[in-house]
């Protein structure tokens, strides 16, 4: 199968520590993949080293057989690579529609000219975003919808996450990187955003996910297939069945018994 | 499985436009009443009245805000914004009208508006973009000294001088946009506080530019009307400075206009989201720092312009104008009246510079005071007396 971003020899040093460690990692087009690792192991890092918030100490990724391991983190995101945070990242003083519409930049006119004098063409830009945020939302959740132009702050944990992950996707992107989206959330509150992320695979089919998760139940349900970090080397990959019966991976989580 | 997501609005929040639209009356009242206010501030010499007016007033805001009637006020206001925009400048016309024949009035009333004007610069690069600027008086001074060399040296239309003051700014801004961006919070404010002192030593060391004595600028001259001459209508000789008042009060709606279409657009929005969290902004594609160096150089403009016709209204600028404490005046106007709400800058300006200026008591005060009603707000409302509302794009028509 055709790997959509494949890593070669990465390397992330922050002074002694090594956060990543010569990792070799291929993320398949339109599969979910589950990245699993105790505390620690170097998933975030990974995240944070594709996405380009930081420079790889060594090492390539090449996401469409091109090499983004030098890019700025717009050039990543303009390549079609988006993501949302583990700890929430959202602006809660503006509005939900502006949260979206932050994710939405490749497709936004930004220039100063069309912004201030053309309000007319803005205007239809405008509306036709609105229109996609609103869809896009009521994927999630009907009531959010109709709760575009209220303030980001005002709504649950839950649904938060849900905008953040809106918008990730606004954009369409190729590849949506999810950091624990649920941390810090309920047993009920995780299933329903796992239903949801289901439904977005669903419907767009295209769009491959990693998605960096502890419960096991989760990744049971949701993912095609696993890996697992261990001090930021790959300790094993697989399907979750596959996973769950090595013996290192048991030894990482939970100790030499 | 809706009620778990059925929060109470926050108070920020304005309720949606089709349950109960509040009517305008409550705004109308509110501008009516602060122009009256104004007036009569502006009309009285009295020390003694002019006291008690001021603890009136004081008294009368905290009341206000105490008991709703300035969100009140305020949400009538965003309702019926079209509306209460000409309202507004119709009341400043009624108040400028009323003094026409009073020179200091309506010079103070001038230099409400020119600090309005740079306010909202100001309000583009701290309260949109969170860009910190403490020389704002050393771009209004950029501003001043190039409407007095090119008003003194060149024909140029002072049209094009006011631009050209705005441009001058700009650009030496652009001289503080490198050490301002390697930097973050208090250490790139301290680089522009430091900025803001070296263009006053600078000021008083060139002698090109009249030393710490200053320098003469010739008065305003738009399409051969000149400001300088009071208009004469029905036999009556009214003030010169009605002339800049207009004047002022027209470039003060022109960077309005500008200043809310920019805030309601995408780049007003990238601005708040580069302000908010520049690493989110950063993964999702925009240039946080091409965004800052535009907001900086926007908002500096702004001063500028507000500058050179600072300078050629009051015909005479040195050193003294431009330093740090006024700096400080700035920004305490953007505090009071609520960071990033333009509207709130107008009756912010106007309680900082009006009382002072009548006030002789306090006048040597003054700082004591700013800092006391900045204490104040901060403690008591920390996002200002008129704190800024959700976004909409275009809020008159449609609710959007």
């Amino acid at each position: 199968m055709d790997a959509l971003l494949s890593c070669h020899n990465l390397v992330m040093r922050f002074r002694g520590l090594t956060a990543l460690d010569d990792l070799h990692l291929d993320i398949r087009k339109g599969e979910i993949l589950g990245l699993l690792g105790p505390n620690g192991s170097g998933k975030t890092t990974f995240f944070n080293v594709v996405t380009g918030v930081y420079r790889a100490s060594g090492g390539r990724i090449e996401f469409e057989s091109q090499d983004i391991s030098r890019s700025s983190p717009q050039a990543v995101y303009r390549a079609g690579i988006a993501r949302t945070f583990q700890r929430s990242r959202l602006c809660l003083p503006l509005t939900i529609f502006d949260n979206i519409m932050i994710g939405n930049h490749r497709n936004l006119n930004h220039g100063l000219w069309f912004n201030v004098v053309r309000r007319k063409a803005l205007r239809r830009q405008y509306e036709a975003c609105r229109e996609e945020a609103r869809e896009l939302l009521t994927i999630f959740n009907q009531a959010l919808g109709s709760r575009l132009m209220e303030a980001a702050g005002s709504v649950s944990m839950i649904d938060r996450r849900r905008i953040e992950v809106c918008r990730a996707l606004v954009s369409r992107p190729k590849l949506l990187l999810l950091d624990e989206p649920s941390a810090g959330m309920t047993h009920e509150e995780t299933n329903e955003l796992m239903d949801d992320i289901l439904t977005i695979r669903k419907r767009m089919p295209e769009l491959t996910i990693v998605i960096i998760e502890h419960g096991m139940s989760v990744i049971e349900r949701i993912t095609d297939r696993c890996v697992v970090l261990n001090y930021g080397r790959k300790l094993c990959e697989g399907t979750y069945a596959e996973i769950a019966r090595n013996p290192e991976v048991q030894q990482a989580y939970l100790g030499k018994s | 499985m809706l009620s778990s997501d059925k929060l109470p609005l926050s108070e920020s929040t304005p309720a949606p436009s089709s349950a109960r639209a509040p009517g305008p009356l409550p705004a109308i009242v509110g501008v009516v009443a602060i122009a009256v206010f104004a007036t009569i501030l502006l009309r009285v010499h009295g020390q003694w009245a002019l006291l008690t007016l001021g603890v009136v007033a004081a008294i009368a805001l905290v009341v206000a805000v105490r008991t709703g009637a300035t969100s009140r006020f305020e949400g009538a206001f965003a309702a019926h914004e079209g509306l209460m925009n000409g309202v507004a400048i119709a009341a400043c016309l009624a108040v400028i009208a009323v003094l026409a024949k009073e020179d200091f009035s309506l010079l103070i009333v001038s230099t409400v508006l020119l600090y309005c004007t740079a306010c909202m610069g100001l309000t583009v690069q701290l309260g949109y973009c969170g860009v910190l600027n403490f020389a704002g008086a050393a771009f209004f001074g950029a501003g001043a000294y190039t409407a007095a060399v090119l008003g003194a040296h060149t024909a140029l239309p002072h049209l094009l001088v006011l631009l050209a003051g705005g441009c001058i700014a700009g650009l030496l801004g652009s001289v503080l946009l490198l050490p301002v961006l390697r930097t973050r919070g208090h250490y790139a404010a301290l680089i522009t506080v430091a900025f803001g002192i070296m263009f006053r030593s600078f000021l008083e060391v060139n002698n090109t530019l009249g030393g710490p004595q200053g320098l003469m600028v010739p008065g305003m001259t738009i399409f051969g009307w000149s400001l300088n001459k009071g208009l004469v209508i029905g036999g009556v000789t009214l003030s010169f400075y009605f002339n800049y008042a207009l004047v002022t009060l027209a470039l003060a709606i022109a960077v309005y206009v500008v200043t809310r279409r920019l805030e309601r657009s995408w780049v007003g929005m990238h601005f708040d989201a580069v302000r908010i969290d520049e690493l989110a902004a950063s993964t999702f594609g925009l240039n946080v720092q091409a965004l800052k160096i535009g907001a900086f150089v926007i908002g500096n403009v702004f001063i500028g312009m507000a500058g050179a016709v600072f300078a050629m209204m009051t015909g005479f600028i040195s050193p003294t104008d431009f330093d740090f404490s006024t700096s400080l005046v700035l920004i305490a106007i953007i505090m009071l009246g609520g960071i990033g709400n333009v509207w709130g800058i107008l009756p912010a300006a106007a309680f900082v510079l009006i009382l002072p200026e009548k006030l002789q008591a306090i006048q040597e005060y003054r700082f004591l005071l700013y800092s006391a009603a900045v204490i104040l707000v901060l403690l008591f409302r920390p996002e200002g007396l008129f704190p800024r509302r959700l976004r909409r794009y275009f809020p008159s028509r449609g609710g959007g």
